[in-house]
This record gives C-alpha cells, structure tokens and sequence, in this order.
C-alpha cells in the first residue's frame, strides 16, 4: 500500500478484478486497459471519425433549435425593450441577472477543477479537465450575455469599459457592476487561454491522425505548429501551470465579485457579509452539478467509461455533497442573521421568504438543493451514473432557483410596503433562459463533436505513472 | 377573460379579530394584506396571468398610438402650432414681451361643472403646455385640481372631434351658418314654440345675455339645464330654507368645528380649491399655533373629505338625514327624530359631536353633500343658523348661476316635449345628455323625434351620434369666453392658440342665430357683452385690464341676509319618512373622469384615485361586511339589479364603506369615446333613474360565476408593522403634552455616528430641501398630475400598469389604520427623497445618477444605460424605468404639448423626480443675470405650486427664514426610513389628528 502524495491508497480487492480505495471504490482513475494508443485512438476518433452520429445529429438539432429561439427572443427583445420580460418597479431584476449568476456559477466547477484541483494534485481531474473547461468557457459566454441583454439600452453597453472617450468619461468605479465587467472578461480570457493552451496537444494528435487534407489543414492551424518536442512540452507545463496559478484566485474572486452585485446593495435579501463566500460555495455546487449531468450521458454513449472512471464520477458528488453543506450552512447563517439582527426589514425578508407568495418556490429550492442532495451520503447512488445523473439535475435547477429567489424575493418586498409587488416571468423570459441553455448546449455539441473532449496528453501521463507504479 | 373558477374567499371574520386583537399602531394596506390567508395567497398568484405577454390584451396603448399617428395623418393635420388670429404677435416685430425659449403666462379660465376657475395658462412658443392655478383668483388661489392639470391633454386629444357633422356626413361652417338662418326664419313665424335650448349649468354672462335676448325675441322658445353631477339637492335645500334660491360661501379657515353630512366639500364642491385652502389652513400646526380644526363626516361611502375626517362615521347615504335630525332635536329643533330607533354608539357620537358644536358656537360649520335629499341641507341651513354660524364661518349670496332651476324637472319636461312632438328645434350646448341623462327618461329616444338636433360638443360622442348636426367645440383654452367662479367673481377666458380641429363656441352659434348679419366671432360677441356693460372712454383699458388679471376683482357677490322660514322646514321634516335597513346604492361623480366628459383623457385615467386607488376603471365598492355576508371578494364580478333594471361590474371591496351601501362611480362605460376611453369600465348610469339620481333603496346583488381583474396601484401588500419607519402621526393632545413625540419614536443615527469626515462636503451654496405636511395633504392628486404635466411623463396604459409599470414620480401611499369597517385614512405623496447619501448613486456602473453641490440627485438620461440597479438599492422605490417606448413621439397633435424645458425620455432609461430642475436652472439663470441669490419663493416645484392644501414646500435650507428650512426645525419634522442613514432632503411633517376624547374610534353599530 504504497502513496505518493496526490494518490491514494489501492488495496487488492479479492472479490473484484481491480484494486479499490480504503472505502472500496473503485481505485482506478483510467480504465486497467487503457495503453497509449488506444487512448488516442478513443479519444482522437471522436471528432476524426464522429461516431454514434445519430445521437449527435438529434441532440444538436434540438440544441440548435433552442439557440434559435433565443436568437428570436433576443431580436425582439431589441426591438421592443426589456419590457417584454415580467420585471417591473420594484423587482427590476428577473429572470436575465438570475441567469447570468447561474450560468457563472456553473462555469466555476471547470476552473475549480482543471486550477485547484491541478494544483492539489489531484489526478483524477485529469480525464474530465477538458470537458469541464469548455464547459466553462461557453457557460461564461451564456453568462456574459445577460448583462447585456438586460440592459435598457444594450448598444451603449462599452459605457461600461474604460475607454478613452472623447468626454473624458469614466465608468463608475464604485459600482460593483463595473467589478462585474472586469471580473467576467478576465475570467473569460484566463479560462480561453487556459484551455486552448491545454488543447493544443490534442489538436496536433488529431492533425497526425487526421486523413483527410482538409482535416489536416484545419486542425494544424489551429494546433500552431504543435511537433511535440521536449521544448515545446517544457514551455507547455511551464505556462499551463501559471496559468492554472492565475485561475486559481479567479475560482474565488469571480464570484465573490458577483455577489457584490447584491451584497453591497442595502436590501433585505442583499446585503449580507456572507454573500461572497456563499456564493463560490454554490457556483462550485452547481458547477460539479452541470459536470455530472454533461459527462454522464456523453461516456454512455462515447463509451468512456474506461476514461471517466466510476471512481472520477465518485469523488466528484463527494465534491458536490461537500459543497452542498457549505450552501447549506449560508442558509442557515441567511435565516440565523435576520432573526439576531433584530432588523424589521431583515426579519420579514426572511419570513416572506419562506412563507410569503413565493414561499413556494423557496421550500421547492430547499427541497432540491438541500434535501435530495442528501442521496450522495449513499455509496450506491455516487456509484450508479444514472441516480447520480438525477441528483445532479436537481441540484442545477435549485441552485436556478436559489439565484431566482435572492434576486426576484428580495426586492418584491423591500422597504415601503406601498411598493410591493409580484415578479411573474413571461414567456420571453422562459425563451430565453432556454434559449440560453441551447446555446450551451449547441457549443458543447459542437465542441464533443470537433475537438478532443479527454486530454489525450494528460491521459498517456497517467498511464505513464501507473506503469511506473505511482498512481 | 380567464375561466371563472370558485373564487377564494377572503375570511372577513377573520381579519376583523385580528385587527381587533392587534395591538398598538397597525396600519395596513388592503384586505388583502390583512388577510394572509393560505387562499389568498394562492389568489394572488392566480390573480396574475401567468406567463402573460405584452402583446396578449387587445389593443395596447402602443397600437392606440400607432393608430391616432395614423388617423391624424389622414385627416391632413400636419401642424398644431396655429396661433390665434387675434393679438397674434409676430417674431419679426419681437415684441416686448416675446422672447423665444421664454414662457409667457396667460390669465385665463377653466370651465367646469358651469363654474369657472381662474388658472394661468403657461405659453411656450405659442402652444401652451400647462395650467396652474392663477395665485389672484379667488376660486384657486394658485392651487389646481387634477381636471385643471389635465385639460392641456384634452387640448391636445387627437382623438377630439375634428369635423362638422351633419346627418353623418361631414358638412361646413357656411352650411351650418345657412341651416342657422333657416332655423332662425323658420322660428321667427312661430315665436320659437319649436326652439329649445339645452345646456349645463351657466355662469357665463355673455352667454347669459346671448339666451336672454334669444328667449325675448323668441318668446315661446325655452331653456333647459342639466347637469350629471346637478347641485339639485342644495339648490332645493335652500329653496326650503329660505323660500328662494341662495348660495352658500363658508369660511373654512375660521371654523373650529366642522361636520359634514357626505359633503365632499375638498373634491368634488364647485369651491373645492379655495375650500380646500382654507380648511387645511385652520388645521396646519406651526409655529405657536397649537390650534387646529377638527373634522367630523359622516358618509356612506369614503371620499377624499372622509379620509381626512378626525372622526368619521360610516352610515347609508340614507340614514344620514335621521342623524341630522337627532342633531337638530337636540338643539331644541323639533325635528321629529323621536321615531327613530335608538342606537346607544350613535347617540354617544351624536352627543359628543352637539357637546363641541355647543362648545363652538359661531365657530362650527354644518355642511352638506349634493347627495343629500333637500331636507338635510335645510336642516344645516337651521342648524349654522341656531349655532350663530351664519355671518361667521358662512353667509349667503346670490347663486352665482344662470337662472338656477331644478335640472332634473328642467330635463324631464323637455323629454315630454320632445316625446310629443312639441320640439323642432333642439340646441344642445355641451353635457352629453344621451350618456348621462336619468336612464327612466329615455333620452336616447326621444332624441331622433326632434326634426332638427344641433350638439355642440368637443368630442364626437354618443349624444353626437345621434343628433342632426354636430359641431366640434373649442376647446376653453382656444376660445374667448367668461364665467362666473362659485362665490360670483367674473372670470374672463382668452385663448392660448388658435382652435386646433376648427371648434366653435356656443357665443358664435347663438349669436347668428339671434342676429344673422354680421357674423361674430367668440371674441366679437364677449367683447362686445362687457362693452355693452361697462360703456364709457375707459372700456378699452379697463378690458384690457381684466383679460391681464383674468377676472375682474370685486365682482364677488355681495352677502345676502335671507329670511330662514323655520316653521316651513320643521313642517317638511314632519312629512318625512325613514328609509328601510335594505341594500342601498348610491351614485358618485367619479374622482377622475367626472360624470364621463374626461373618459378619453389618459392621465386621469391612469392616476390612481384617492382612497381606493384604482385606474382604468370604475368598480362596485361594497363594504367588508356586505362583502362577508355576500361571499364576495375584490374582483367578482355581480350583478346589479334595481327598479328591473341589470347592471354587470367587479366588485371592489372598500374598508371604511357603510355597511348596506353600495357606490358605483359615474362616467365610465362610454360607448361612443377615443380609443383612450374605449372599454374602460361599465357605465353605471344604466341604474341612475330620476328617483335615485344620488341614491335609492332596493337594490340586489347578485355574485356571477366570473372574474374580471380590477387594476390598483397599491393594492398587493402585507402587513407594515410601525417598526417600519415609513408613517408617523399623533394626536393634537400627544403634541401638546410633548412636542417632541415624533423624534421619540424614531431611531435616527445622528450625523456623528460615521468613520467618514463629516466635514467632506459642505453645501455652502444653495441647499434645496422639500417639506410635505401629512396632517394637511387631503390625497386630492393635484401633485401627481402637476408633476405630469410639467415633466412630459408618459401613460402607459392599465396593463402596464398591472405589471406595476406606471411612471408618476411623485405616488400617493394611502395607509388604512384601525378596524375594517370604520379605518382611519393616511396618505403620503412620495416623490423622489434627494438624499445625501443616495443609495442610488454608488451603484450605477455610468454614472447616469450623481449628487450636484446643491444636493441634487441627478439622473441623467442620455448616460442611463438602463441596469436598474439603482432603483433596486432605492429604499424609496421612487424611480421609474421605460420599459417600453412610453413616450409617444409620433402623434402630431402631443408633439407641441410637452414642456420643452424637460427631455422626454426614451426606452430603457431610469427616471425620478428632479425637484423640478428646470424651473431651478431658470430661476438661477435670472438671478445671475441680475447678479444677485435666488429668492425665497422664486421657485416653486410643479406639485408644491399644484398643490391645494399648501403641502409641499420646496426651497433653500441655507436661506435664513426660508419656509423650507423653518418647517426642518418643525418638531414634528422626520424623515422616512430615517434609520438607513439615507439623510432625505425631502421630509415629512408627521400627521396630527384632533380626534374628540368623547368619541372611541370603534366599528359603527351595526357591525
């Protein structure tokens, strides 16, 4: 029972084939037969050879055909006005910053695993790094597109941005709202430049698998002359680790500036401390959640199942069961302040929350985000993909909802009770939010189907190290 | 309309032990926040139609628009900036007066009701844009109601009528001139036997005159007057009283005790504003003054003089005259009350309120309502009498009208006639008489028996419709034209411009018709009236002299001592019978379109009415009670049924209603109106018989298996417990024995308490601060529509404002208090707080929203990129967002009608109230060119100027002795939500009330 550091312990396991951990999971992190060749083969074949078409062909035509619904929503929005949707004084927030918060929130889980995991050396990152960073980077995109939607006048959105104007005018510093623009546009760059400097490998496997000329040009380019020598490899590790010790602050500031959105208002609902910590706990919550969800369905039908182990599938709803508790203690500390506060606001804040005309919703976000979650203390549900897949889906649409409830909750009772009023989406609202969800959808087709989804590299590491025994 | 299903009940029971049980000072919202019931809420989700979009509900106002931008196209109009023919002053002269961007002020006044109002007209490049109050006339005195602010929109309806009609076919002036003629030579063989005139009440000497001289040269000819909202009652009441007609003119300010018997003497009297001047004056507390008057009313349903009452007593429009009959008994009046059944809490109320009126003698006021049957009002005229009131808080004049007769007999005779063929000839000069006229005499009928029907109107509506000629009437302000104000001032009219549509006035018509040759117009013929009247050298000067002022000073009818025929009255009294305990209703003139006349005018129909704070549209307001015993809750829609006749509408249940009354507002429902006024309400004249003209007993309510969603403001709201820092208010007796009782309350963080410099700001130059007193607003909505008009604030239609959309930048919370049946009213305009530390301003990533070194709170528009986040950090929620395009820039006719001075905003930017910034940039403009401070006073903001009660009160705190910054020293002075560190310059003067320690505020009797 040897360990190095960043594995773990593998017993033999008499009554199974392989080895297993000290709590009898699976111990392996790559399927026992995996060799280098056939993990290039595996994965490289995907976007080389497109199998299993059919599955593909359907699942981006209703993804695309959502995105055209959102390309709908979004004209008409433009042409008519943020009107269309149900917000109005006081809830001037709906549906579009509850999305936008959401969608960040998901993208958190790709940083958290291919930065801190990376840096925690935590292997069993390696086969799904891939895939959740471009989950990331298209749940950012989703994510950035709200902002600006919802603005009122959306074209004048680069106010926003620091530019040299022939006013002399800047954006207003104080508002977290500018925070917001910098923190998002940061993080979608570090988290592009993370993942196309990670692919980059990967790309230049399939150019020398490629057959045909055109495959050939297309995948040389974008690998940039990738040839696989020792430099080029140094060069790589050197500045993927930097770049993984540049996301890791963004994993934790991203959202926490996001939660200055509604921290540093005064609100009932709003302005808590706790906020920024609550946040990244959730955003890391949903995040591993949406992973799940993606990755479970796509190794069925890929066939990945040697690649993304039950092991992987295992230590991440640990992850998610961890960070569910975290959620979970910021709603007590939420309902817990209100009450020591002594506040008016704060207390019927709370009290309407949970028994005011959206009570409903908020015990169905208890339900799913705190209580179905619960099934990750069974062995057999981390272990059963398909179980796992439906805990998975109820944590994403709670923490849709949580997101719904502290924007929409918040601000329909606030202050002065003569301004009370109800938010009630409309059907462009409801478009739109899936509209967005078939964008991301599309991207992440369009991705499973172009580019490597496993890190080919990083996989033959791993197979290195177990032949050298370290894993 | 959604599929009816078993509406929720609303547990009335319930919600009276609660408010009984409630402890302290609770104010509430609604029934519904006081329900809480598991069902209601379930209701208030289904209330809302889920999912739906903008573009589901028939004809939104922005295809209204598209559709009036189109219709004008048509009809050829292309500019409205037409100046009068007259006194048209050219740029290339440049007169002295005239400077381009620069305002010019016209006297000028407002017809309505047959009274005239004196209002300055605000001109702008030869359009006008606003009315106020003119500050000279004694009928205004500056103040404004919702009907003045609002007329500049009628000016501008494009929906007005445009054409002269005859037969249905568009027809001329010169035809008309010829028919004219005709029927001129046609009477004059007949003496005028066939001629009949019909108008609303008149005041106007010109017109006076012009009838007189018709009538004299055809002798058989008659007038007839009728009024939807007639004055009948009172005028009956004094006929009773004295044997002849008088008016009454009551000094509010010098009464100490008043009590009115379903007067709504603050809103809907033909004095409302100078009433309303004067009561809130002899009620404000300030400086040594520790006096104020107090309020007793007495209605069946709440009107904005019942929410201000210090003690209100809910009792069917029915039974009020037994009251005042008890009244009267017990100073010695034989009154014959002893019939009446005895209720102890009644009679304790009765004798508290005789003790004061004992205790006031000389200084007291009995008034009563127009719904009030003769008898009532006789009794008052006894009362004030008995009391030595007469020649002390009140005196008679002669009625300021026009041969003042009975309306109602004067109509009904001219239904027979013209049933029998009696009529040939018929003018109708104004009042839409086949909407409004008692439904029992059938006008609609009889109309198309008269061979020749001529209606002069400025709408095309359903009495055009059925008349042979229509004439498109000028508007009051592109007309010349005079009237008489309630207490007689003669108040002269001069148009702003020339008539939009080509209107004419009833002056031109009944000048060709008097005199064929040659033709005058509106001005010849006024002119030539007060020429007639005032000869001499001087007329020149002295006309020019009162088209200034806008009237002519010391023409207020002398007092009169009339003879009180006290025998005839008590003899009256004995002949009188008591009305049952069944259902009763009563009509009301409704608080924003009138008897209907303003239907098309979107302002008012979007402005929240006082107390129940509905919009687009009239409802049944029934009482708790009726509403418990009845299985009804708000928005069931019932039906009416009285004296056979059947009447479906949605219910609205109204705290504070007298249990067995039923109210139903008048003037909506109009079938033939603009596309504003199209399908808004149900039109409840259908049940106003000539027997019940105000109210009548009998009526069945009957529940229907549908809903129909009624559209409040404020309506949706729980439980405001006074932990909240929002409504501050006491007694006269709490502020006497401790001034600072208010200050006690609040838990405000003193200026000290930061670990910021204090000293990082100093607002050394001007410091703009606002001051609204609560005890004195009445909720009468003049602000808001000042505001409105002032600020080009847009409508956006009852489904927008469902969607709690509305744009007004000053609202009026109204909060109830104490028991459902008999509430206690408060209301709180709430504009824009400016405060020093704007939550506002730190949130906004563009700096659209900044603080100016006068403390300001900027809003600036063309930076606003719309994230509304600063309206959600705003604890005051008095920003407004355009979500649509609210604006309408494409209708020809609106374009010369917004102020100039102000940006009228487009979609997807924030809005609020700016303490009317233009008018602070103009005056710092003219005070720098005269090198000098701007003055106390220079600026007035568009609701403080509006307002009627002198509220709201706007100026520099750093002026020494300047109102504003005296009343922020005012003991009562606090700040809302003061506890937020937010430091508003607008604060509040906490409501006093001047309850009697006799009287328990306690659910009437019957309950």
């Amino acid at each position: 029972m040897e360990t190095i550091q960043g594995s773990e312990p593998r017993l033999p396991a008499p009554d199974k084939p392989y080895p297993v951990t000290v709590l009898g999971y699976p111990a392996e992190m790559i399927g026992p037969t995996a060799t280098y060749a056939k993990v290039s083969e595996q994965v490289a074949g995907i976007p080389l050879k497109h199998p299993n078409p059919k599955f593909w062909f359907i699942g981006f035509t209703i993804a695309f055909s959502l995105f055209l619904m959102l390309c709908g929503a979004v004209s008409y929005l433009i042409y008519r006005g943020v009107g269309i949707w149900g917000i109005n004084i006081p809830v001037a927030w709906g549906f579009a910053i509850t999305n936008f918060v959401w969608w960040i929130g998901i993208g958190h889980a790709g940083t958290f695993i291919s930065a801190i995991l990376l840096l925690l050396h935590q292997k069993w990152r390696t086969t799904i790094n891939r895939f959740t960073e471009a989950m990331t980077l298209f749940a950012v995109m989703c994510a950035g597109l709200f902002p600006l939607l919802h603005l009122g006048r959306p074209w004048v959105f680069f106010w926003l941005l620091p530019y040299p104007d022939t006013m002399s005018l800047w954006p207003q510093f104080r508002s977290p709202l500018v925070w917001d623009v910098f923190a998002v546009s940061t993080y979608f760059l570090v988290s592009l430049m993370f993942w196309y400097l990670g692919v980059m490998p990967d790309l230049a496997t399939v150019r020398d698998k490629a057959k045909t000329k055109w495959k050939k040009i297309i995948y040389g380019m974008c690998c940039m002359g990738w040839r696989g020598s020792a430099v080029h490899w140094q060069r790589h590790q050197t500045a993927y680790l930097l770049l993984g010790g540049l996301a890791t602050p963004l994993v934790l500031s991203v959202h926490s500036v996001v939660s200055f959105d509604f921290s540093v208002a005064q609100l009932p609902g709003w302005h808590s401390t706790l906020f920024p910590p609550y946040f990244v706990a959730g955003a890391i919550y949903s995040g591993f959640a949406m992973v799940l969800n993606l990755l479970i369905p796509i190794r069925r039908i890929y066939g990945l199942q040697n690649l993304i182990t039950t092991r992987t599938l295992n230590n991440m709803a640990c992850v998610t069961l961890a960070t569910c508790w975290m959620v979970v203690y910021g709603y007590i500390m939420e309902a817990f302040t209100a009450w020591y506060s002594g506040d008016p606001f704060e207390k019927h804040m709370m009290w309407d929350r949970a028994f005011g005309a959206y009570g409903w919703v908020f015990w169905i976000l208890m339900l799913l985000n705190c209580v179905i979650p619960q099934l990750l203390w069974s062995r057999r549900v981390r272990t059963h993909d398909i179980a796992l897949f439906f805990v998975a889906l109820s944590a994403n649409i709670g923490m849709w909802i949580e997101r719904f409830v502290i924007v929409v909750q918040s601000l329909h009772n606030d202050f002065v009770p003569s301004s009370w009023a109800m938010y009630i989406p409309t059907k462009w609202d409801w478009i739109t939010l899936f509209g967005s969800i078939g964008l991301f959808l599309m991207l992440q087709f369009l991705f499973i189907r172009y580019v490597p989804m496993i890190s080919i590299s990083e996989s033959r590491e791993l197979i290195a190290q177990r032949k050298e025994g370290q894993l | 309309m959604k599929t009816p299903d078993p509406a929720p009940r609303l547990d009335l029971a319930a919600i009276r032990a609660r408010l009984n049980g409630a402890r302290g000072q609770q104010y509430w919202r609604s029934l519904d926040e006081i329900s809480e019931t598991p069902e209601f809420k379930e209701m208030l989700q289904r209330e809302f139609p889920n999912g739906a979009s903008e573009w589901d509900d028939g004809v939104s106002r922005r295809s209204f628009l598209k559709m009036a931008a189109a219709s004008l196209a048509l009809a050829g109009l292309t500019a409205c900036t037409k100046q009068p023919v007259r006194e048209i002053l050219p740029y290339v002269k440049q007169p002295e007066e005239l400077v381009p961007g620069e305002p010019l002020f016209y006297a000028t006044s407002m017809p309505l009701g047959g009274y005239a109002t004196g209002v300055l007209a605000k001109s702008r490049e030869g359009h006008p844009i606003k009315v106020d109050g003119n500050p000279e006339h004694p009928a205004s005195r500056g103040a404004s109601s919702i009907w003045m602010q609002a007329s500049i929109l009628d000016l501008y309806d494009p929906d007005r009528s445009q054409a002269f009609t005859h037969d249905g076919e568009i027809s001329t002036w010169s035809d008309f001139i010829a028919e004219l003629n005709e029927i001129a030579r046609e009477q004059q063989t007949q003496h005028g036997a066939g001629l009949r005139f019909l108008t609303e009440t008149i005041t106007s000497p010109t017109l006076a005159a012009q009838l007189d001289a018709l009538l004299k040269k055809f002798p058989q000819a008659k007038l007839h007057q009728f009024d939807a909202i007639s004055r009948d009652n009172v005028r009956e009441g004094a006929r009773v009283a004295f044997g002849e007609l008088v008016e009454t003119q009551h000094r509010f300010d010098k009464a100490a005790v008043i009590l009115s018997l379903e007067s709504d003497f603050l809103y809907t009297h033909p004095q409302r504003l100078r009433y309303t001047r004067d009561f809130t004056d002899g009620r404000r507390v300030s400086g040594g003054k520790q006096e104020m008057n107090r309020l007793y009313v007495i209605e069946s349903t709440p009107s904005v003089t019942g929410a201000m009452a210090d003690h209100r007593l809910p009792l069917g429009s029915g039974e009020i005259e037994k009251v005042a009959r008890r009244i009267a008994s017990r100073f010695g009046i034989a009154a014959n009350s002893a019939s009446d059944t005895q209720d102890p809490q009644l009679e304790s109320w009765v004798s508290a309120v005789v003790g004061d009126l004992e205790k006031n003698r000389g200084k007291s006021i009995i008034i009563a309502g127009e719904s009030q049957p003769p008898m009532v009002h006789a009794l008052c005229h006894l009362l004030n009498d008995k009391l030595g009131n007469v020649g002390n808080t009140l005196f008679y004049t002669e009625p300021a009208e026009f041969r003042p007769t009975n309306q109602l007999e004067s109509l009904r005779e001219l239904v027979q006639e013209m049933n029998s063929g009696a009529v040939q000839t018929l003018f109708i000069l104004g009042g839409n008489p086949v909407f409004s006229a008692p439904v029992d005499f059938d006008f609609p009928a009889a109309l198309p028996k008269v061979k020749r029907s001529i209606y002069l109107a400025t709408d095309f509506d359903e009495t055009a419709a059925l008349c042979t000629w229509h004439i498109p009437q000028a508007h009051y302000l592109e007309s010349w034209g005079d009237g008489k104000s309630f207490d007689g001032t003669v108040t002269l009219q001069q148009p702003l411009i020339e008539p939009l549509y080509g209107g004419k006035t009833a002056f031109e018509i009944l000048g060709i018709l008097f005199r064929q040759q040659p033709i005058r117009d509106d001005y010849e013929n006024v002119r030539e009236y007060w020429q007639s009247q005032k000869p001499g050298p001087d007329f020149k000067t002295q006309w020019r002299r009162a088209v200034h002022d806008g009237f002519i000073a010391g023409t207020a009818l002398p007092e009169k001592k009339p003879g009180l025929k006290t025998e005839a009255i008590t003899a009256a009294l004995n002949s009188n019978k008591s009305g049952g305990a069944e259902l009763e209703l009563v009509f009301r003139p409704d608080p924003s379109v009138w008897d209907g006349r303003f239907a098309n005018n979107g302002w008012l129909q979007e402005c929240a009415r006082p107390v129940t704070k509905l919009t687009w549209d009239n409802a049944v307001l029934v009482s708790p009670a009726l509403a418990q015993r009845n299985q009804l809750t708000t928005d069931d829609v019932v039906e009416l049924e009285f004296n056979g006749r059947k009447l479906r509408g949605p219910v609205w249940v109204q705290p504070g209603q007298a249990e067995n009354t039923v109210a139903l507002q008048l003037g909506y429902g109009r079938s033939r109106v603009g596309r504003v006024g199209r399908g808004v309400g149900f039109n409840s004249y259908l049940l106003r018989d000539s027997q019940s003209l105000w109210r009548s007993a009998g009526l069945k309510i009957t529940r229907l298996n549908d809903r129909q969603h009624l559209v409040a403001t404020q309506t949706h709201h729980n439980l405001h417990s006074p932990e909240r820092q929002i409504y501050r208010e006491g007694s006269l007796e709490e502020f006497r024995s401790d001034t600072q009782f208010v200050k006690k309350s609040l838990d405000q963080p003193a200026n000290e308490d930061t670990l910021y410099n204090t000293d990082e700001y100093k607002y050394e130059g001007y410091k703009w601060g606002m001051s609204i007193d609560l005890t004195t607003c009445i909720g009468c909505n003049a602000c808001l529509l000042a505001c409105n008009a002032e600020n080009n604030i847009p409508v956006v239609g009852k489904e927008q404002v469902n969607k709690n959309r509305e744009m007004y930048w000053i609202r009026i919370d109204t909060y109830y208090k104490g028991p459902l049946d008999n509430p206690e009213f408060s209301h709180m305009p709430v504009p824009c707080m400016q405060c020093e530390h704007a939550p506002c301003e730190l949130v906004c990533p563009v700096e659209a929203t900044v603080h100016d070194h006068e403390g300001l709170n900027l809003q600036i528009y063309n930076r606003c990129v719309g994230t509304r986040f600063c309206s959600n950090n705003c604890p005051y929620k008095v920003r407004r967002f355009n979500f649509l395009w609210y604006a309408d820039y494409k209708t020809p006719s609106f374009k010369p009608m917004y102020n100039p001075d102000v940006t009228v905003r487009w979609r997807g930017v924030m809005e609020k109230c700016t303490y009317c910034i233009q008018r602070i940039s103009r005056a710092r403009i003219t005070a720098e060119k005269e090198n000098r401070l701007i003055r106390e006073g220079e600026i007035q903001t568009a609701c403080q100027q509006a307002c009627p009660a002198s509220a709201i009160v706007f100026g520099d705190l750093n002026t020494p002795g300047s109102k504003v910054a005296a009343l922020k020293t005012n003991p009562l002075d606090y700040a809302m939500l003061g506890e937020l560190n937010t430091r508003p310059r607008t604060t509040y003067l906490a409501k006093l009330r001047n309850p009697n320690s006799e009287i328990e505020n306690k659910p009437t009797a019957s309950s």
